[in-house]
């Protein structure tokens, strides 16, 4: 897993809260058994019209917004399934981060464990963001998950919150299934105690 | 003496493996389900680390999104889902996995048949690749949807690392009103706390109301739960648990089965346990709601209107209605309807299909609605069948189908056109959901039968039964 030290990059903003995981990848590209290739069907039906064509009013189609690595989005982000193509698709998109007020729990869940960052700040600092995003073409962040900090080169700055053992994992781009099995003895005493009812 | 503990707490502390410094405690996991559109990756990083499925008889696969409603034997004509059903039928044989597969007479929607054949038990801890596995805390167990490198973790070390929820208590006061379900409970839950009222919060169900409940109206309330955030939601086990758990193929048996009922009798919320948050609903308050928006959190009473525009939520509600083709103050009941399913994990057993089709009966579906009912579960199929219930549906103009997740999120063929309108007993009413353009409203399956008949939103309460 790729680790997640620090990251800048140009910032965009979905003016949307609740945002589902419906949206954020439809299920018609579900059906694939790969992890990868999913940033192209990103937001599909919000970024293409019905016949396929790009739909220059939404937000990631307009120029200026191109290439931006860092999402800003409303409440609730991720919310609904539990699809993983979510992240993936996100993620080969080319974002690295989505910076939001609240994460859904399962999203937030399956961000981590794709090297994904989800940054949760208060509504007044996302607006704030928002306003300056807004306000300045090509603007830009730093997210910096060493100091768990965000900011930009002109005085704005936060301090958010993360699991620390999530940090860790994110920070050296680790593969949790490796540290459970570092568990085997004990996993192999629960089973001893507890075994299978269908076996 | 150890401090009061919740029905939640007594099931956590009961599977925790290891608590390593600074990290997740590891909770075993008792019940793995397995479907095909959250698997495929998984099962690729266990053969790409050299790593065997670790329990393969406490893992359970069955095909259920993907699978076309017509009669079976039809080939499935989208070859991306085909490949799909292929892989999952090649990783359980390569890895040792039970499989019910598309021609068994167990498949079904997943969250339907492990309950139905025994699997879902009581105090278990019970994950799958789907947000809708909190169906199973219905039983008492806890039971949380999980993403597809989680699939992949409980596949290859039967744990999964969990941050320990917060707890929330719903208590539910009174007697459910006449044509009021457990549908619209979990609705007006949900519009009362909204889409993230729970997230990060363990939902116990409790009060008279959730008692009378039977298994299947407790599955749809846990169902939907995720719906409000939910990690997951229980319902404490009693009589009517192991009433409808007994003598089921996979559950205890024997003298198995009275050890298993003695514990089970033990998972209950000790009287003084703490709860983080706690919420009472007096069941008189409740009516059969209808959803109007773009998620289930925008919900109504069905005697309501579409709301007008105003208050915090201006923006969302704007882009709702934009979305749902509807004008603020619409009443709910002029909404007029092109399509209806009954089905999915939320509204698709056999006391559902009884509900809807006492509706039905001795009714035709509108001459400008398409409705179909799809069971969930092969089981539910036959047994509707053998009760004549195909026959109610079919006489009153619905299609009868083959059981699967179908239409609920349209992976198979089964979807709504651009800007047709759905009455639907499924979970989620996003954009796009039921097909692209598609506009979902959710209902109990009652409200569902009935709008398909009037060809709107109609009162059931009102309804002449024939």
């Amino acid at each position: 897993m790729k680790p997640f030290r620090k990251h800048q990059g140009r910032v965009v903003h979905l003016d949307r809260v609740n945002v589902d995981t419906d949206q954020i990848i439809p299920k018609q590209f579900l059906k694939r058994i790969e992890r990868t290739g999913f940033g192209e069907f990103l937001f599909h039906d919000w970024r293409r019209t019905p016949d396929g064509k790009q739909d220059e009013k939404f937000v990631l189609n307009h120029p200026r917004h191109r290439g931006a690595s860092i999402l800003i989005a409303g409440k609730n982000f991720g919310c609904g399934s539990s699809r993983e193509h979510a992240v993936w698709a996100l993620s080969d998109y080319g974002f690295r981060t989505v910076i939001a007020p609240s994460f859904a729990d399962i999203f937030a869940n399956n961000s981590t464990k794709n090297g994904f960052l989800n940054v949760t700040l208060r509504e007044d600092e996302v607006a704030e963001l928002v306003r300056r995003s807004r306000e300045r073409e090509g603007y830009q962040l730093t997210v910096d998950l060493e100091q768990k900090k965000v900011y930009d080169d002109d005085g704005f700055a936060a301090s958010f919150e993360v699991d620390d053992f999530v940090r860790h994992c994110l920070l050296n781009g680790l593969d949790d299934i490796g540290l459970t099995l570092q568990h085997e003895s004990e996993i192999e005493a629960y089973e001893a105690k507890h075994p299978s009812p269908w076996a | 003496m150890t401090s009061p503990r919740t029905l939640f707490e007594k099931i956590w502390d009961a599977h925790v493996v290891a608590k390593p410094t600074g990290r997740s405690p590891l909770i075993y996991i008792d019940l793995h389900l397995v479907h095909e559109v959250t698997s495929p990756q998984a099962f690729d990083g266990l053969r790409a680390a050299g790593r065997p499925v670790r329990q393969p008889s406490r893992t359970v696969a069955t095909v259920d999104h993907n699978v076309p409603t017509e009669p079976r034997g039809t080939p499935i004509l989208d070859p991306i889902a085909a490949k799909q059903i292929g892989a999952l039928q090649k990783n359980c044989k390569e890895f040792g996995v039970r499989l019910f597969d598309m021609e068994a007479p167990e498949q079904g929607i997943v969250h339907v048949i492990g309950p139905e054949l025994g699997f879902t038990q009581p105090g278990m801890t019970i994950v799958c690749g789907d947000s809708h596995t909190s169906t199973h805390g219905a039983f008492g167990s806890l039971a949380f949807g999980i993403g597809t490198s989680e699939v992949e973790h409980v596949l290859a070390t039967q744990c999964v690392p969990q941050r320990k929820p917060k707890t929330m208590k719903i208590e539910v006061h009174g007697k459910l009103p006449e044509g009021v379900t457990a549908k619209d409970l979990a609705l007006g839950v949900i519009g009362q706390i909204g889409t993230d009222g729970a997230t990060g919060y363990v939902i116990e169900y409790a009060g008279e109301t959730v008692r009378g409940l039977s298994m299947e109206g407790r599955m749809t309330l846990c169902n939907m739960s995720i719906e409000a955030g939910a990690r997951a939601a229980m319902v404490a086990p009693d009589e009517t648990t192991f009433a409808y758990v007994k003598g089921r193929r996979f559950a205890p048996q024997g003298d198995g089965w009275e050890k298993a009922v003695a514990y089970w009798r033990t998972l209950v919320s000790d009287p003084g346990a703490h709860f983080d948050r706690t919420i009472t609903i007096d069941a008189a308050t409740l009516a059969p709601f209808v959803t109007w928006g773009t998620n289930p959190g925008m919900v109504v009473q069905v005697t309501g209107r579409v709301p007008e525009l105003n208050g915090t939520d201006r923006k969302a509600t704007e882009q709702a209605l934009a979305y749902m083709g509807l004008a603020p103050g619409t009443p709910i009941e002029k909404i007029a309807i092109d399509r209806v399913f009954i089905g999915s994990c939320t509204n698709s057993r056999l006391e559902d299909l009884r509900a809807a089709a006492r509706v039905a009966k001795g009714y035709r579906v509108n001459s400008k609605v398409r409705a179909m009912v799809v069971p969930g579960s092969q089981a539910i199929k036959h047994a509707a069948e053998r009760e004549g219930l195909d026959r109610v549906f079919r006489e009153a103009g619905f299609e009868w189908r083959e059981s699967g997740c179908s239409m609920c999120l349209g992976m198979n063929p089964d979807i709504l056109q651009p800007g047709e309108r759905c009455a639907s007993t499924s979970n989620r009413n996003f954009e796009g959901r039921q097909g692209r353009g598609g506009r979902t409203h959710l209902v109990s399956p009652m409200m569902a039968a009935a709008a398909a008949i009037a060809g709107h939103f109609t009162d059931i309460r009102n309804w002449k039964f024939q």
